[in-house]
């Protein structure tokens, strides 16, 4: 706070001899804005806490019993506390997998374009409805999905018309993801392998993509996590199942937010120990990917 | 993205070169074009599998464009049969009666109003609250806790929506309702306070924003901190040098630096609430008159009515009704988060 | 370095693989302690489809696990889809048989089924769920409700629980000078569409609204799904909503005793006063098509019947194109009339079929070719 009295404060004198105390006013203002601050921060805080206080109270029961692992709903009558999940989280991971697979090779292939070759226009037109993409309501996703390839195209509900859905809501995170790890990968890298003679798409595809990707497995996994929580998606396009089905592409097919959801019609007091203990489970699950995503991003960041 | 080279934010100056926690990334994103001139150089025109390769990247970054415009496509083609046997004003009307095919009569007029009521009063919860933890996480908390603070944030925006529905009917909701009531009782006179649609005081719109406002904090508090991280040395060491207390720097360097992320970060919350599905049906009840601009009103909102009605898709003409309310939403949406772009002005990461 | 990236990114599709094709099972032992049925002819198609109706589905799920039990090797996948969306696949041979709300309805869609089987497709209302008129009425127990107070209650013209209509049927007791909460339905579901069936019916037009899967009677709060009005009402002191009999119970709720189309003293819910009343039911369809005259269900007047309740129905065909499915949905249905299968109905919050219907029922379902 050292104020050197040889320049010229503008409008304001910077508080006339050195070391002369701040004026109360301002020392209480200051004070004030950082209770707010601290305040604004705890008042955050609550409703995590509480939600998940609620969540892991509820719920940690259900998680810790024998099947909930292992076993499906098959069979189990709505007031028993016995089966497990095993079918939700297999369709959770499988329908989102399924999404992955779509949107990575798309989102990478557009992220490249944006950053390597996009000019003009187009690049533009892209850039801009990557940031309105990432702006679409999942519930719009699955009405578009539902338009498209049930009512016009005579598809039928599956698991997949969901991954189809995701496929909408991933593409922005990866793409995003992507473009800016490539733009962190050292011009130095490129222009040394451009010195070697090789052409621009192969220094891009021996190069800077493996320079970049870890940065690009972090927001895969982040996309992922982003989409497994929706319930959007599977209300309008797959039919609920007790069972098992590993068939992405026929049938009924559980997920753990659909599994809630279903559930959310059971009187019994197994009902809500499925519901919680679901929430949990799939809060578990993203959480693990976060994590995931945010140790693989620091094992390998690009240096500067 | 090439248009990220504009900086609208005044005052221009130096990036920061030591970006706090949380934004390792965001100085390079806005890096001048003509430095990149590096990335378009070697041998554009080499041989076939450069040019398979551009093919391949470039079709990529179309069909994001081409996913766009399908989805308006598609959904206004299904929707203009329904929107032709529509008895009632699309606009205009309060009902949304699709249960006689022969007999369309909907309108969004409520929905707009459940909508935006909803999404606004989150937006005006959440706005305040979003700006004091990024000035938190960025100026007052110290570097050492400010990770992991900032992680207990980002995981208000890991719980699945699906879950905040459940906890703010259960549990939030008869914790909000001596609120409602005082407010109702003291505040009646005006029209957002007024006796709403609903002859009880929870699952109203005000419960259902103030479980927005949560669920759209994080995604606020994300663009502001990363804007605010940004705001370079030398205007806040300027600052300091003119002997400003700490909030008197953020005054003076951080909000006029950040005020276009701060507000292009709520347009992306309200986008966000705006499409919100799954909480809203779980916690916002349903009325049987017309909405009075009432916090205390109950109804759908577009997202919560498609939803609620996803199990009854099966003939063309009501499908196509939902549709149409779809449609609606999805240009809501779009406008939103055009607005939120335009005004960062590429400074941020949706 | 870089391979070691890489092998991070093996490792994790490796491990995801791993998760996924870890050996989860369907097998839930025990069943939840059901027994086999006797007298159960077993045998043909393994795998039997189905879906339809949610009303019905917790109904099922029990008829699913005796069937497993009774006849080991076979099953049956119910899918609680909806009531139309149960008709639809049935019609379009999707699935073997389907459950609904409502019976087919005459015209278009019984000449599909008929075409469909190629043989008349027959109704047979095999679970009966009772619809509690359900309220929250701090210090008033044993609520007495007629058809025409009910149905002023549910269009608003009876706003407060003082009502001289309400007290009329309710003397002695106090009754707040509260106005009344409706709890209804906002999602469409059969049992907004026979609750107020059963206003249109039982009120002689004092109801005024028509009837129909969503609630017209412009009154109150809705909430989704019975679990949801239940809630509300819980939550809700001077509330009421109309709700199956085991939401009500389960959530504590008070039940209303009604007093039937014939007069005479207040009728509780119970498993014998329903039964009662599907007794006395009138049969619509001809021969084993057991299609329900439901307006001789509502304006029961029988002493102690218990007029709302919901009739769900199987959707067979009378002669199936393949045996083997003839053989498996006659052995199911012979499965869910077992005495074992009708006395577990009660835990789920369904009414056991008394033993007069239930013959009739027993000849329609052994007639299945």
């Amino acid at each position: 706070m050292a104020t050197t009295t040889g320049l010229d404060a503008p409008e304001r004198p910077a508080g006339g001899p050195t070391f002369q105390p701040l004026s109360t006013g301002r020392k209480v203002k200051d004070r004030l804005a950082t209770v707010l601050v601290v305040l604004a921060f705890l008042i955050a805080v609550v409703p995590l806490v509480w939600v998940l206080v609620t969540v892991v109270g509820r719920g940690i029961g259900a998680i810790l019993s024998a099947d909930w692992w292992g076993r499906s709903l098959s069979g189990v009558l709505p007031e028993s506390f016995a089966g497990g999940v095993y079918h939700a989280i297999y369709g959770t991971l499988i329908q989102a997998l399924l999404a992955a697979v779509i949107a990575v090779p798309i989102g990478i292939a557009a992220a490249v374009y944006l950053v390597e070759y996009g000019r003009g226009r187009l690049a533009k037109t892209t850039s801009f409805m990557v940031d309105i993409l990432a702006g679409v309501p999942s519930i719009v996703a699955a009405l578009f999905v539902f338009a498209a390839f049930i009512s016009i195209l005579g598809g039928v509900q599956s698991a997949f018309m969901v991954s189809l859905a995701l496929v909408l809501l991933m593409l922005p995170v990866v793409i995003r993801n992507t473009e800016e790890m490539l733009r962190l990968v050292p011009d130095e890298l490129r222009e040394a392998s451009y010195a070697l003679g090789i052409p621009k798409w192969k220094t891009i595809l021996r190069i800077v993509l493996p320079t970049a990707l870890s940065g690009t497995v972090t927001g895969v996994m982040l996309a992922l996590a982003r989409v497994m929580g929706e319930t959007a998606p599977v209300l309008v396009l797959v039919g609920y199942s007790q069972s098992i089905n590993f068939d992405p592409f026929t049938g009924n097919m559980a997920s753990l937010p659909l599994l809630m959801f279903s559930e959310l019609s059971n009187p019994e007091a197994a009902g809500q120990y499925r519901i919680w203990g679901a929430a949990l489970t799939l809060i578990l699950i993203i959480m693990i990917l976060q994590l995931g995503a945010s140790v693989v991003s620091r094992f390998s960041a690009i240096s500067k | 993205m090439t248009e990220r080279t504009t900086e609208q934010a005044p005052p221009q100056g130096p990036r920061d070169e030591d970006p706090a926690a949380g934004s390792a990334t965001l100085d390079t994103v806005t890096d001048p074009g003509p430095a990149r001139g590096g990335r378009s150089r070697g041998s554009s025109s080499g041989g076939r599998g450069e040019r398979v390769f551009r093919g391949l990247t470039s079709g990529s970054g179309l069909l994001v464009v081409v996913a766009i415009a399908a989805i308006g496509l598609f959904l206004l083609v299904q929707a203009v049969p329904s929107l032709m046997a529509n008895n009632a004003n699309f606009f205009t009307s309060p009902l949304f009666d699709t249960r006689d095919p022969a007999n369309l009569n909907f309108g969004i007029r409520d929905l707009v109003v459940v909508t935006v009521l909803s999404s606004l009063f989150a937006l005006v919860l959440a706005m305040p609250v979003a700006l004091g933890i990024a000035l938190f996480l960025t100026h007052y908390a110290p570097r050492r806790v400010a990770r992991p603070f900032a992680y207990v944030i980002d995981l208000l925006a890991a719980v699945p929506s699906i879950i905040y529905g459940l906890w703010g009917i259960a549990v939030l909701a008869p914790a909000l309702l001596p609120v409602a009531t005082w407010l109702q009782g003291n505040l009646g006179w005006f029209f957002l306070f007024a006796p709403g649609n609903l002859p009880v005081l929870t699952g109203t719109i005000f419960t259902g924003g103030v479980v927005l406002a949560v669920m759209i904090l994080p995604i606020i508090t994300a663009v502001t901190r990363e804007v605010f991280a940004q705001t370079p040395r030398f205007h806040i060491e300027a600052a300091q040098a003119l002997g400003a207390t700490r909030w008197e720097v953020i005054r003076m360097a951080v909000l006029p630096y950040g005020r276009s992320g701060y507000i292009a970060g709520s347009m992306l919350g309200l986008g966000r609430a705006l499409g919100e599905t799954i909480a809203v049906l779980i916690v916002i009840r349903a009325a049987t008159t017309p909405s009075n601009f009432s916090l205390f009103d109950g109804g759908y909102t577009f997202a919560s009515l498609i939803a609620s009605a996803a199990s009854e898709f099966s003939q063309p003409l009501p499908t196509g009704a939902y549709i149409a309310a779809g449609l609606v939403l999805f240009v809501l949406t779009f406008v939103v988060n055009a607005i939120a772009r335009v005004i960062a002005g590429g400074k941020v990461n949706g | 370095m870089r391979y070691q990236r890489r092998a991070a990114a093996v490792g994790l599709i490796a491990a995801s693989a791993l998760l996924l094709g870890a050996c989860g099972s369907d097998e839930n032992a025990g069943g939840g302690g059901v027994s086999a049925a006797p007298g159960v002819t077993c045998g043909g198609k393994p795998d039997l489809r189905s879906s339809g109706s949610s009303a019905q589905n917790n109904a099922m799920t029990r008829f699913v696990a005796t069937y497993q039990q009774t006849c080991q090797g076979q099953t049956l996948n119910y899918t609680p889809s909806g009531s139309g969306a149960g008709r639809n696949e049935f019609l379009g041979g999707q699935t073997d048989f389907a459950g609904s709300d409502s019976a087919l309805k005459d015209g278009d869609e019984t000449t599909r089924a008929e075409q469909r089987c190629a043989s008349p497709a027959w109704n047979l209302p095999l679970v009966f769920g009772p619809v509690a008129i359900a309220y929250n009425l701090p210090g008033v127990t044993d609520l007495v409700l007629d058809g025409p107070t009910a149905a002023r209650v549910f269009n608003g013209q009876v706003a407060t629980w003082n009502d001289p209509a309400i007290a009329a049927l309710n003397p002695g007791k106090q009754l707040p000078a509260a106005p009344i909460v409706v709890n209804f339905r906002s999602d469409e579901s059969g049992t907004t569409e026979n609750f107020q069936k059963y206003l249109v019916a039982a009120s002689n037009g004092a109801y005024g609204k028509e009837a129909g899967q969503t609630f017209n009677g412009g009154v109150g709060a809705g909430a989704r799904g019975s679990q949801g009005v239940a809630d509300a009402t819980r939550n809700t002191p001077n509330s009421v909503t109309y709700v199956e009999s085991s939401f009500a119970q389960r959530g504590g709720l008070g039940v209303a005793q009604i007093i039937n189309s014939g007069g005479g003293q207040p009728v509780p819910l119970t498993a014998e006063t329903v039964g009662n009343a599907i007794n006395n039911v009138q049969v619509e369809g001809e021969g084993n098509d057991l299609k329900l005259n439901l307006d001789s269900l509502y304006q029961a007047n029988a002493p102690g019947a218990y007029p709302i309740a919901l009739a769900t129905y199987e959707i067979v065909c009378s002669n199936y194109a393949d045996d083997q499915t003839a053989t498996a949905v006659r052995a199911f249905l012979q499965t869910a009339l077992s005495p074992g299968a009708q006395q577990a109905l009660p835990e789920a919050g369904y009414v056991p079929l008394p033993e007069q219907f239930k013959q009739r029922m027993t000849t329609a379902v052994n007639a299945i070719q």
